[in-house]
Order: structure tokens, then C-alpha cells, then sequence
């Protein structure tokens, strides 16, 4: 009877870390053939331990060509669609304007479209304009769907922001670019921040729209897509446990920052 | 109060002008660059995409606006399977990422106590890597003859899904419950957090106050926190099933030719067939009745004010 | 249209002129034209429920708020148009809104060094002492309690030395000892700096213990201006009148005049006004209101009667409820005249006698009693009434 009680009262703990586990499982898994060493072209069975994948991550042709493209890419898009989003966030929240709820909806449209239809008329689009597809055409994509992840972020921070400490700015003799400056981008910066590193990680790993819209060249999605073809290098787990362990580390070390500032401060 | 400073110099009385005509136009320029962005690169897009549906021709000769709807009937009566299989699937993977997700997301918000953010950063750290890499592990975990697989067979789960159509033989992989699976993990992200947002909303007390008022656990979930996190289940529900109808990575990847989903088919067209009127087409169709029911399912729900 | 003009020639570097400023929002009009001066070095007082235009009021004088019409003067020059930021007026904001991303320190030298100051060390620090709180200068506001971070919003103000401090329901937030503290310490601050110090509050008690001059506003009007004492015993509107302190009042007709005094007829008894207290037209016959505040009233049994000095304001009732308060004992009299009297009375000799039910004689010096115009709503500014509109466009 003990036993009924306490799983009757954990059991949405138990389910939740149920779910946890169908969650982290496959990066488990990606880590674990990381140090495999198989017999054919695919990396889907086990046969036996090797860290030879982890000693030439380069050594697959192509691949970390691949990496560098993508990270440029989301580079240049995460700062594009950063700009631009927060400069929408500041209008919507900030001004009265007409066609407000056109703007609105030309933010959210994007988002709830599915990423093949804006990612087919994309490519109408170039391909009538009779534009090269490349690193150029994937970039415009990517600022483009982007941005309204940034300005759906950033306008949540700023509309929770209270506009008494603008009024206190000004009265404290700070001219409006000051204000701006000294105020008002400081209490925004935690909102840019999630949107910038929103943008960074949806279009480093963007598939679709970007499979669309390449023309030869190639991302790391696309070179992972790729290789499911033909056959799949043990380098791949290799990059993807290293940008999983990076991400940990990054936020858990931010964390740890954190809390010592406050404590500090206390 | 020597220590003030002076009173700051007073500049001279400004020149009478209507008030902040200047501004007038501030937003306008904030909203320049980005609205045109979304506008030459999303809408105008749309624009063409609607008039090469409606073109004839071929690749070599050029195509032609020649209004030629026929293309929607014949591309809804080839491919109303694929159609009929996307919603089906999107459906099955946001009704499982909605039970899947709902409990985490409660004990994240309610029970996860000091390891809060640590779960939190467990669920969102998965995204850095590379979701086509997480999918590709699905095939070694799914593989047939695996444990996964064996433990389905011995518990007879498989007999079931064999005789319901999802799966066929000793195999899972290649079937529409890997696909479903695949569809349920990736978007499951996008389920959790949105329900994570509204339920740490909630006041911890209301729990207490229907506890205090004769409520059984069950029923102060059901009264009470399962009706204060509609807006995140709602959103959640259309953050998993749009991208999820729309998706041809997990059919591709861990399907077979049985369960190509309408993605695929605008894929192959547009990339393969080079078949512009058709994929157009079919993406059209796809927009519309996604916006169709988006449109319905927000109105029926009641929360208009998601964005 | 209330008008205050001072005719000394001295120094009015820091007088506040308002003349005919007003602010309409569409068809909405929160203030109405309105001419005030606050006068150099005063401690001024605009009190009213919210949405009566005070908040409004206050913004216009910081730059924060366009008037609609009319023109603001700092001392000799008008500065309607001038933006908050080329004001020598600081304001401390209702909720103090402070930076939250700088510390104590940084949030006092704001001001300072957004004026190009370069050294503000000794400045920062000396003021953070004079509002005692030197030790948290590298604290960030969400570490202040509340009491703590009112003190902050105020030096950050004081220390751009501004002509005029403006204070937009500084208190609000704290709990009443804390206010009860910091009220004190505003005043102590006020009289040692000598700064124009223009307060907004919807706290009678605050506005009475701090201000030189009260302004009560009503529905974008100013009802009545005066030193604190002067508003409360010879209030001239009911909304004043019941705004501040408790007012009964009671519907009585000129009958005669004695004299400076003028003899009112009220259900069948008879009461005595001063003809000077009295703020509306007493034409024989007319209709005028009769008040008394409830601690000027004395309580008698009725089987007493006969004691009570001639001379006296008297009405006939029964108690229909009674609650000790400690200091007092409030009384709800039931009268002809007046159907829910009330009386306040200091707990010195309690007689037993005076529970409900009793018959008793309310008795007053008539120099206490007021008159107001009798075209004016009983209820207004009680409570939920008509006059104490919860508007939020303020």
C-alpha cells in the first residue's frame, strides 16, 4: 500500500523524467558513437571502441568546410535579424503608428508558417529574380525567419519594462539618445540577448529553407543530410557531442557567474 | 548642502513649434528595414509562389500565367494521400508531445525545487546539436533486432501496432510510428516550454486555496491548473503541430516510401522534378489549410492575443 | 479658476506658476485651466483621489506632460515647452523607479553626470549620508527594502539641486510606520535645503502633517487652496468638506439673522451660524448646508438636558451605534435632521448611560459650525461616492 501512495504521489515526477530521458536519450546515444569504430559506410551499429574520430575531427572531407559556412552564416544572421528585430520590438511597443496590426501580423505569419512553404517560395522568388543561390541567398533566409523570433523576444522584455525609469532619465537631465543609451538599452539587453541566441541557434541548425535556397553550397545540416545518403562519419557525433557539452558548459558557467554576483553583492 | 552642485544652466525658451512633429516619424524608420526585409523575402515570395501555381509550361520552353487551377485538382487528387498521412501524423506527434510534455513541464514548474534550472537546461541544451544528427540516432535506437525493438516484440506492443497499421513485421523503423516518434521528439521542445511559461504563472496558493476548499489533487488539476495553462497549451499545441504537417525530415529519414508526408512531395517536386506548378501548388494548399485550421483552432480555444 | 498672487517683491527664483495650463486626452479632460503659484520654498501639497488630475498636474511642471494649453514659469521664465531634460526640476517618481541595472551609487550620480559633472565622489557620498545610507552605496536597488529605496529616489533628486523637487505619491508604497517615518524625514529634508517641494498624494493625513498649503483637486479642478488648518475648519464645498476628516452635514433653511450670525431652521429645531463661516449666498428663505466636524460635538442623555449651557447648537437623537476606539469612542446618532450623525467623543468621564438606544442631545459651540451651498451633492468626496472617481487616466 506504501508503495501505491508514493508513486501515486510521484507520479508526475516519474513522468516527467520519463520524458526527460526520450529527450536526452538519442544525445546519449550521439556521444556514445562518438567512439565508435564501424564496419561499413554507416555509423548505426556498434562493434567496438575507438577514440580515432575524436583525434581528426577534420579528417572528413567537406565537413568542417561545412562547419565554418554555418557559423558564418548564423553569425551574420543572428546580428541582421538582432538589429532589425529589435528595432521592430522598440516601434510596436513604443510608438502608436498606423497599420499596427498589419505589422503584427506580417511579425507572427512567418512563424506559423511551415518552414517548406516559406522555404518553396523563397526559391520561386530567386529563381525569378534569376538570383545565384549561395551563401548569400541562405543568409537572407536566415535573417528572415529570424527576425521575428528576436522581435517576439525582445518586445516581451521591453513591454515589461517600466516607462517611469525613461521619465526618471529624462527628468534627470539625460537627452533622449542618452536615455536611450544609458537606460533603456541596458534593461532591454537580457531580452536582445535571448533573441540574438535564438537566432544563432536556429539558423545554425536550419535544414530546410536552407536545403531550398543553397544552391552548391553546402552547411552542416546539409552535409549531415548528406552523409544519411551516402554514409555517416563518426566525426559527425563527434561535432554534435562537442557543440552539446559546449552549450552545458556555456550556460552552466553563466549560472555560476550569476550567482556568485549576487551573492557577492548581498 | 554645500556640497550641491549648481542648479544646471536653463537653455533659452525654445522656439514655438508644434510638439515632437519631428517624431511623428521615429517608428516608421524603426520599422523600415525589417518590415521590408519580411516583406520582399516572406510576403512578396508568397506573391509569386500563388502565380506559378497557376502557370503552364516546361522547363525548357518557360512557364506562363495561364490561370490553370487545374493544377490544385490534380495536385490534390494525386497527393490527398500524403496530405491525409501529414495531418495524421502531426496530430498523433502533438497530442504525445502534449502528454509527453505536460508532466515535465509541471515538474519543472512546481516539484523540480533547486534542480529547476538544471532541467531546464537539460531540455533546451538538446537543441545545440544538430536536430538532423539527434534524428540519425533514432535509426541506431529504433535499429531492428535492437533492444528497443525486442522489448516491444517480447511485451507484444508490436502486435498491437502491427494490427493498428503503425508498424509491420519485427521492424519499428521505416513505419509510421518511427516517424510519429521522430516528429514527437522533435518538436517536443517546442510543447515544454510554452507550458513551462504558463504554468509557472500560476500562483502556488490557488493549489492551495482548491486543496482548502475540498478539491482531491485530480480535481484541482483538472479545475484549476489544466484551465490556467491553456494559453501555454494552446500555444504549444501550434508551435508542434505546424512545423510537424510541414516537416519531410523525419519521414525522409526514418520513414519509407509508405510514409512520405506532403513535405516530401513539395521537396521532390520543387528540388527533384523540378515541377514548379504542381510544387507550388501543393505548398499553396498546405499554407491555406494550415491557416484554416490555426484560424479555427485559436477562435474555438478563445486566446486570440498570443502574439 | 483659483488664483493665489503673492505682492512681496522678494526673490521668486523658485516660485511655480501655472497660468491657465490644461490637458485634455481626446474628449476627456483631466485638468481644467487652472492658475496656481507655489511659492518659492514652500512645502505644497496637491491632494485628491486619484484621477483628479494632480498626477497630471505634477507631470506638467516636469516636462513629462504637454499642457494643452496655457503656460508654466520657473520663477521668471516659461518653460512649457522646454523638455524634462533642460528643467532644473527633478521629480520622485511613484515607485521610485529606480535603475535597476545600476547600484545606489551610480543611480544618485545619474543626474550629475549626465550634466557633464566629472567628480562626483564627495557629492554622491555626502548626500548618500544625509539620507543615511552611505553603507549600501554599491548595493543594487532590488537589495533596498522599501523604506531604503524612497530614500534613494529622493537623493537622486535633491542632488541636481533642482528649484523644485516634485513628489508623485512618494510614500505610497510603504507601510504606515515607515510613512508615518518618512514623512518626518521629508519634512526635515524640505526645511534644511529650502527647496520648492510640490507633493501629489490622495492621503489627507500625509497632505495635512507635511504641506504649508494644500491645493484639494476634484475632477481636474482645484476645490480649494489653504494652509491645512484653514481647509479643515472652514471647509467650502462638500467635497472638501468630506474629503478631509469626517463633515456632518445637515439641509437647513435661513430663517433670521442675529447680528454676525445667522439663525437656521432645520427639521424643528433651530442652529446658529457665523455669517463669516458661511461660503453661500443667505438670502431668507434660501436653502443652505450646515456643518459640524464630529469631535466638535459634545454628547448628553437627554435625561441631562437641562445642563447643557444656552447658547449651544443643539439636535436631538438616539445612538444607534457606538464603537470604542481607545483614544475616543465614535458615535452613529440617529436624528430628524440628519439621519446618520456622527459623533467623536475623547474617552475622559465615559457615561454609562450612552449606549444604543439612548435618548440624547448633541450640543456644539456654533463658532464650530460651517455653511456650505446647498446645489452641491451631500456625498461628495466620501467614499464611493460620485466625487471620488476611480479614474486611472491621471
Amino acid at each position: 500500500m506504501t508503495f501505491v501512495n508514493w508513486l501515486k504521489r510521484h507520479l508526475v515526477v516519474i513522468a516527467g523524467l520519463i520524458t526527460l530521458g526520450y529527450l536526452l536519450l538519442p544525445n546519449v546515444v550521439v556521444t556514445v558513437f562518438s567512439f565508435n569504430k564501424p564496419k561499413g559506410r554507416f555509423n548505426y551499429q556498434w562493434q567496438q571502441f575507438s577514440t580515432d574520430a575524436w583525434k581528426d575531427p577534420c579528417g572528413v572531407a567537406g565537413m568542417c568546410g561545412s562547419l565554418s559556412i554555418s557559423l558564418q552564416i548564423a553569425f551574420w544572421a543572428t546580428i541582421g535579424a538582432t538589429v532589425l528585430g529589435t528595432m521592430i520590438a522598440f516601434a510596436l511597443v513604443r510608438y502608436r503608428f498606423r497599420a499596427r496590426g498589419a505589422v503584427n501580423s506580417l511579425i507572427f505569419l512567418p512563424m506559423a508558417m511551415p518552414e517548406v512553404v516559406m522555404a518553396a517560395s523563397l526559391l520561386t522568388l530567386f529563381l525569378n529574380m534569376g538570383a545565384q543561390l549561395g551563401f548569400w541567398t541562405i543568409l537572407i533566409a536566415h535573417i528572415m525567419f529570424c527576425l521575428s523570433f528576436v522581435v517576439v523576444a525582445v518586445k516581451a522584455r521591453v513591454m515589461s519594462m517600466d516607462p517611469r525609469l525613461e521619465e526618471a532619465a529624462r527628468d534627470l537631465y539625460a537627452s533622449p539618445v542618452q536615455t536611450f543609451l544609458r537606460v533603456t538599452l541596458p534593461i532591454a539587453a537580457p531580452g536582445i540577448a535571448a533573441g540574438a541566441l535564438l537566432s544563432f541557434a536556429l539558423s545554425f541548425d536550419d535544414f530546410i529553407i536552407t536545403n531550398f535556397n543553397a544552391g552548391s553550397t553546402v552547411t552542416f545540416p546539409m552535409f549531415v543530410w548528406g552523409s544519411a545518403q551516402r554514409g555517416t562519419p563518426v566525426q559527425i557525433n563527434v561535432i554534435g557531442t562537442t557543440m552539446f557539452l559546449v552549450a552545458v558548459l556555456l550556460v552552466l558557467s553563466s549560472m555560476v557567474v550569476g550567482n556568485r554576483r549576487t551573492k557577492q553583492k548581498a | 548642502m554645500s556640497t550641491l552642485a549648481e542648479a544646471p544652466p536653463v537653455a533659452p525658451a525654445p522656439e514655438k513649434r508644434p510638439p515632437r512633429q519631428r517624431g511623428r516619424l521615429v517608428p516608421y524608420w524603426l520599422l523600415l528595414p525589417g518590415i521590408l526585409w519580411l516583406i520582399v523575402f516572406f510576403a512578396l515570395p508568397m506573391i509569386y509562389q500563388a502565380s506559378t501555381s497557376v502557370q503552364t509550361g516546361s522547363l525548357e520552353e518557360g512557364y506562363k500565367v495561364t490561370w490553370h487551377f487545374a493544377t490544385y485538382w490534380d495536385a490534390l487528387s494525386q497527393y490527398w494521400p500524403q496530405f491525409l498521412r501529414s495531418v495524421a501524423y502531426a496530430a498523433a506527434a502533438t497530442v504525445l508531445c502534449l502528454v509527453l510534455g505536460y508532466p515535465l513541464a509541471y515538474l519543472i514548474a512546481f516539484r523540480a525545487g533547486r534542480w529547476r534550472n538544471l532541467i531546464m537546461i537539460l531540455v533546451i541544451a538538446p537543441f545545440f546539436t544538430s536536430f538532423l544528427i539527434r534524428t540519425l540516432a533514432w535509426k541506431t535506437i529504433l535499429a531492428d533486432g535492437g533492444p528497443v525493438v525486442g522489448a516491444l516484440n517480447t511485451l507484444h506492443v508490436l502486435d498491437v501496432t502491427n494490427w493498428l497499421g503503425w508498424t509491420s513485421g519485427d521492424r519499428v523503423l521505416a513505419t509510421p510510428l518511427a516517424v510519429v516518434c521522430g516528429l514527437t521528439y522533435n518538436f517536443l521542445p517546442f510543447m515544454i516550454l510554452p507550458l513551462y511559461t504558463s504554468l509557472e504563472r500560476i500562483d502556488g496558493r490557488l493549489h492551495e486555496a482548491a486543496g482548502d476548499l475540498y478539491a482531491r489533487p485530480w480535481t484541482v488539476f483538472r479545475r484549476v491548473t489544466f484551465p490556467l495553462s491553456m494559453p501555454g497549451v494552446v500555444s504549444g499545441t501550434l508551435l508542434t503541430f505546424i512545423p510537424a504537417a510541414g516537416d519531410y525530415v523525419n519521414a525522409d529519414l526514418l520513414g519509407s516510401t509508405d510514409t512520405r508526408m506532403v513535405g516530401n512531395v513539395i521537396q521532390s517536386q520543387f528540388l527533384r522534378i523540378l515541377d514548379y506548378p504542381t510544387a507550388a501548388a501543393l505548398s499553396f494548399i498546405l499554407m491555406a489549410a494550415i491557416l484554416v485550421m490555426v484560424t479555427v483552432y485559436i477562435r474555438k480555444s478563445g486566446t486570440e492575443d498570443l502574439v | 479658476m483659483i488664483t493665489v498672487t503673492t505682492t512681496d517683491t522678494t526673490d521668486h527664483g523658485g516660485d511655480v506658476r501655472l497660468s491657465g495650463i490644461a490637458k485634455t486626452y481626446g474628449s476627456f479632460t483631466a485638468v481644467h485651466p487652472l492658475d496656481l503659484t507655489v511659492p518659492q520654498g514652500s512645502f505644497f501639497a496637491l491632494l485628491g483621489a486619484s484621477g483628479c488630475g494632480k498626477t497630471t498636474t505634477l507631470r506638467m511642471i516636469a516636462g513629462l506632460e504637454e499642457p494643452s494649453s496655457g503656460t508654466v514659469f520657473l520663477g521668471d521664465q516659461e518653460v512649457t515647452r522646454l523638455p524634462p531634460y533642460k528643467r532644473p526640476v527633478n521629480t520622485v517618481f511613484q515607485s521610485y523607479a529606480l535603475f535597476p541595472h545600476l547600484d545606489i551609487f551610480e543611480n544618485v550620480a545619474f543626474g550629475l553626470r549626465r550634466r557633464g559633472i566629472k567628480s562626483v565622489k564627495k557629492q554622491v557620498e555626502d548626500m548618500l549620508d544625509l539620507v543615511q545610507l552611505g553603507e549600501q552605496a554599491r548595493k543594487k536597488p532590488h537589495q533596498l527594502s522599501g523604506g531604503q529605496q524612497q530614500r534613494v529616489a529622493v537623493a537622486r533628486a535633491l542632488i541636481n539641486h533642482p528649484k523644485v523637487l516634485l513628489l508623485d505619491e512618494p510614500l505610497g508604497a510603504l507601510d504606515l510606520k515607515l510613512r508615518r517615518q518618512m514623512q518626518l524625514e521629508l519634512k526635515r529634508i524640505q526645511t534644511e535645503v529650502g527647496i520648492t517641494f510640490v507633493h501629489v498624494t490622495h492621503d489627507q493625513e500625509e497632505a495635512m502633517t507635511m504641506a504649508d498649503t494644500v491645493a484639494v483637486m476634484n475632477a481636474g479642478r482645484v476645490e480649494q487652496l489653504g494652509s491645512p488648518a484653514d481647509l479643515y475648519e472652514n471647509p467650502k464645498t462638500t467635497f472638501v468638506a468630506n474629503f478631509l476628516g469626517t463633515s456632518n452635514l445637515i439641509e437647513a433653511e435661513v430663517d433670521s439673522r442675529i447680528g454676525d450670525d445667522i439663525v437656521l431652521k432645520a427639521g424643528g429645531g433651530k442652529l446658529v451660524l457665523p455669517e463669516a463661516r458661511c461660503s453661500a449666498p443667505t438670502t431668507t428663505g434660501g436653502k443652505v448646508l450646515v456643518g459640524v466636524r464630529p469631535e466638535k460635538i459634545s454628547l448628553t442623555h437627554a435625561d441631562d438636558a437641562g445642563e447643557i449651557p444656552v447658547g449651544r447648537n443643539r439636535i436631538t437623537g438616539t445612538i444607534a451605534d457606538s464603537s470604542f476606539i481607545g483614544v475616543s469612542t465614535q458615535y452613529v446618532v440617529d436624528s430628524p435632521v440628519c439621519p446618520e450623525f456622527e459623533v467623536y467623543a475623547q474617552n475622559i468621564d465615559r457615561d454609562a448611560r450612552l449606549v444604543p438606544g439612548a435618548e440624547v442631545v448633541l450640543h456644539w459651540n456654533p463658532a464650530h459650525t460651517f455653511g456650505l451651498d446647498a446645489a452641491q451633492s451631500l456625498l461628495a468626496g466620501t467614499t464611493g461616492s460620485a466625487g471620488v472617481q476611480e479614474e486611472t487616466a491621471a
